[in-house]
């Protein structure tokens, strides 16, 4: 049976031991003429969770473990003179071959006689296992109903038991997020302390220059990886795209929340929200193909040479995108800080604007700080822009009209088209991510205690 | 005495008043700052979107070949179509079919376009020439006309009407989208096919058609022309099945059992702090998590949408989560004292009394959280999503693009006339998407919106 199919007809007897549940326990309530513990359709929930947790939980420890427990027994019974001196990788090849051969699809040169047997050992014992697990999920699956069933009684506490396993998926579940954050630091510490196994960390946190080669099997010649011109390209565009987005976002919330009537604002607010809303290639594109060659012609305007793809390219258009980002965050927060502040800096005779920059913005101050960092956390993090429009070039170099290399960008260079994680050229994208996400983690907590100290605050 | 005390009222009004006409100019600029800001906003909104929708739009259209093609039986030399025989086995129908196909494929069915070509034109066509001729129409039109006459092989001596993408370096001459003084040599084609395509443009043979093949097609190498979306489409209505699946189910009970049940202490403030955290992570991140967790150790296939929606929803989760907590913070505690006090349970309350009311604010921000990963790209590039891909993906673990992601392939082809319009128009599709996700989610927030 598939295991689609054998889901599915799990989820029909779950269905139908609801249904024997139910009845069972208006029967058992007429009988006794008592009122039951719970309503009638926890017993149901709880008969169909017994009849199908258990099978579930074989199923999953079966499907893990079941594929393991062939290999290693096909490989037993493998002629030795054909295991031996076999690698890791050698074996795993033979084990697929053996493998598509089991599942009748041909392989490359056809089986030779021992794979052939091999193939047939293997395909016996995937019928076994197979069958028993059939067996075995039908025999916890009649168990599990006929003993719940058997226990519906007045003083079963139903409800209480359906809730517990409830709580339970619940928690369950918001432990996905911190398996997540596990996962992130734990792969890229791996994959990074690999890395670290063929450049030192000195060499690469210190190193001034980006050169990685190309991975070639048993070159000697490393490349080098300086992480400090990826750093600074990453630096001079973020710069660039704050000092387009902060004042400009700010600007836009003080509007916003001060003194734009609310026709404006009904209009104005869903359109920068919009703005938030694009994808990011969309951005890039847009650098690449519009913002890009304008800036080009404007500088030849006046005399500069700006290339079409430069770090002033990628960070305005970067910083285009983060308006909606700052704004917004500002915006709450402006909006935030007490009437009564406002209305005690009017009522002393001072002018809107005054009230704002002398009151109001200072009393902000910490929270605004905070929607600066995580907006600049964002710009460090972005990926697309760069990719399409900073040019790609890792050079030490201040000039905003040339082009630069980012992190990220190195990262997607790096990765993209070879998935073999042996390379120092390849697992570096780990140390670079490690890097990244170090990086973006700080300012993210730097800015979430600000933003929370400033709440608490005024609450 | 009191002339000193009315001059000085006097001095200090008239003070003021130079102050306060300072004062009130420092207001009005400081207001014109704000309003310009927001007008630059808008503006820049406003300039993003015409320049992207003046290249895609016209990419709509294509220039098309409106030809009579005559299904010449001297050059389609093919026996009928097999027929399956009583008796015989579905096995033997299947070969001899196939055969028949194999023999279908080996026709040389370009001859055919060339002939119609010549009968548009009007002129018999030097050998020498051929090359000039075949860069009318894009390459794949003959398998095109080869499945046309798989389907229906009573075309065989026929003259029919059919519709054929010009070459899309023709469609970039004949839109204009390439200088036409420039000399021979800068020129994508022949000077002979650029007069054949003047020439067929007006005597309306060539005409600027809806292109359906935007839609219907997907990606090509060969047959630049016919390149379309409907590849990264499925790859990414796959990966929103998997977004959608298990992203809105892991989120919401997650955000209800840290707002509704958690206890307060370290442990829940530990994961509190590390879902807003994850919430900032940049998303390429992600897509190392991902080449590193399900490609290098889980032995997941590259570029599988299954890979890709995982990834995606790890990154969505804590959107998700954050807009349902806060969906259920707004919901007021007298709603779930009420239910209490009649006697349900903490579970009862929550799932019969505050979810219910709290389900518009959940859509919203899971179809923004959706939204969000349809329109990202980067994490997906490292999962191998970007390899070229000339087929449907039937499954989600087939390999398979993304509408990002082509757009991402199609703005670094080197045809830059013709992909320029073709991303925009790419891109035109998918903001189209996104913006009517995000409408939903504003009218539903609009709909439902409830002020307690």
């Amino acid at each position: 049976m598939s295991n689609l199919a054998l889901i599915a007809t799990l989820l029909v007897m779950m269905a139908l031991a609801y249904h024997l549940g139910l009845t069972r326990s208006r029967a058992v309530a007429a009988e006794h003429d008592v009122r039951m513990h719970s309503r009638p359709g926890y017993y149901g929930v709880l008969v169909a969770l017994w009849c199908g947790l258990p099978a579930l939980a074989i199923f999953l420890l079966w499907s893990f473990l079941a594929p393991q427990l062939i290999d290693m027994l096909v490989t037993q019974q493998l002629p030795a003179d054909m295991v031996a001196g076999l690698s890791d990788r050698e074996l795993q090849t033979l084990l697929r071959r053996v493998t598509a051969l089991a599942n009748g699809q041909g392989v490359a040169g056809g089986g030779s006689p021992e794979e052939l047997a091999a193939a047939g050992h293997m395909a016996r014992l995937q019928t076994i296992e197979n069958f028993s697990l059939v067996a075995l999920m039908a025999v916890l699956v009649v168990v599990g109903l006929i003993f719940a069933r058997r226990r519906i009684s007045p003083n079963w506490r139903a409800r209480n038991q359906v809730e517990r396993v409830i709580m339970f998926a619940l928690a369950a579940s918001s432990a996905v997020a911190i398996f997540t954050t596990i996962g992130i630091v734990l792969s890229m510490l791996g994959e990074a302390l690999r890395f670290f196994s063929f450049i030192s960390p000195a060499e690469f946190f210190f190193g001034t220059v980006w050169n990685p080669r190309f991975s070639t099997a048993g070159s000697a010649s490393q490349g080098e990886f300086g992480l400090l011109p990826l750093l600074w390209g990453t630096m001079m565009v973020s710069t660039i795209a704050l000092l387009v987005a902060i004042p400009v976002g700010l600007m836009t919330a003080i509007y916003m929340a001060e003194y734009a009537p609310p026709w404006l604002r009904n209009v104005a607010k869903p359109v920068i929200e919009i703005l938030a809303g694009i994808p990011t290639i969309v951005y890039g594109f847009f650098a690449l193909i519009v913002v890009g060659p304008f800036l080009s012609s404007a500088g030849d305007l006046i005399g500069i040479n700006i290339r079409t793809t430069s770090a002033l390219t990628a960070g305005l258009v970067m910083g285009i995108m983060i308006i909606p980002f700052v704004s917004s965050l500002s915006d709450d927060i402006i909006t935030q800080v007490p009437k009564s502040l406002r209305d005690g800096a009017l009522g002393l005779g001072a002018t809107k604007s005054e009230t704002i920059r002398q009151v109001v913005l200072p009393a902000a101050l910490p929270g605004i700080v905070g929607a600066f960092l995580l907006a600049a956390s964002r710009a460090i993090g972005e990926t697309m822009i760069v990719v399409l429009a900073a040019g790609n070039n890792p050079v030490l170099h201040a000039n905003p009209f040339e082009a630069v290399s980012t992190i990220t960008v190195t990262i997607v260079n790096q990765l993209t088209g070879d998935m073999d994680f042996a390379s120092p050229q390849s697992l570096v994208a780990f140390a670079l991510g490690l890097t990244l996400f170090v990086i973006t983690l700080g300012l993210n907590v730097i800015a979430l205690v600000v933003v929370r100290k400033y709440r608490q605050q005024y609450e | 005495m009191s002339i000193s005390i009315e001059q000085r009222r006097q001095h200090r009004l008239m003070t003021i008043e130079k102050s306060l006409a300072k004062r009130h100019r420092k207001e009005n600029a400081f207001r014109r700052m704000g309003l310009l800001a927001v007008v630059t906003g808008m503006t820049l909104v406003a300039i993003l979107f015409i320049s992207i929708l003046m290249r895609g739009v016209p990419a709509f259209w294509q220039a098309t070949f409106y030809m009579d093609v005559y299904f010449d039986p001297e050059v389609v030399q093919l026996e009928p179509k097999p027929e399956r025989e009583s008796g015989e086995s579905q096995f033997a129908f299947n070969e001899r079919y196939s055969q028949w196909l194999t023999r279908a494929g080996l026709v040389n069915w370009q001859t055919l376009i060339d002939n119609a070509l010549e009968e548009a034109l009007g002129e018999e066509v030097e050998p020498r020439q051929l090359r000039d001729l075949r860069a009318l129409v894009t390459s794949g039109e003959r398998y095109a006309l080869r499945d046309r006459f798989v389907e229906d092989p009573s075309l065989l001596g026929q003259t029919v009407e059919l519709k054929m993408l010009a070459s899309a370096n023709v469609d970039v001459w004949i839109k204009g989208n390439i200088d036409r003084d420039l000399p021979d040599a800068r020129q994508q084609l022949s000077a002979q096919t650029r007069t054949w395509a003047d020439q067929l443009e007006e005597q309306g043979v060539i005409r600027n058609a809806f292109s359906t093949s935007l839609f219907l097609n997907t990606d090509s190498r060969s047959s630049l022309a016919s390149a379309g979306l409907a590849g990264a489409f499925m790859g990414s209505l796959f990966m929103m099945v998997v977004v959608i699946g298990l992203s809105v189910p892991l989120g919401v009970s997650s955000a209800i059992y840290l707002e509704e049940f958690a206890p307060k202490n370290r442990l829940t403030d530990l994961i509190e702090i590390n879902i807003n955290n994850l919430a900032a992570v940049p998303s390429i991140v992600f897509g190392l998590l991902g080449a590193s967790i399900f490609i290098g150790y889980l032995r997941l296939p590259l570029s599988a949408p299954l890979v890709g929606g995982l990834v995606l929803t790890l990154m969505t989760l804590p959107t998700i989560i954050i807009a349902t907590r806060a969906s259920l913070r707004s919901i007021p505690p007298s709603i779930r004292q009420a239910a209490l006090g009649i006697g349900a349970s903490r579970v009862q309350t929550v799932f019969h009394h505050v979810l219910p009311l709290a389900l518009p604010g959940i859509l919203t921000g899971s179809i923004l959280g959706v939204a969000q990963a349809l329109g990202e790209t980067a994490p997906l590039l490292l999962i191998g999503m970007n390899a070229f891909v000339a087929n449907v993906p039937g499954t989600p673990l087939d390999q398979s693009t993304a509408l990002p992601v082509q757009i991402y392939l199609w703005q670094g082809n080197e045809l830059r006339n013709f992909f320029e319009a073709r991303t925009s128009a790419a891109i035109i599709v998918l903001l189209g998407l996104m913006l009517s996700l995000n409408a939903l989610a504003i009218w539903l927030r609009k709909k439902f919106e409830t002020r307690w």
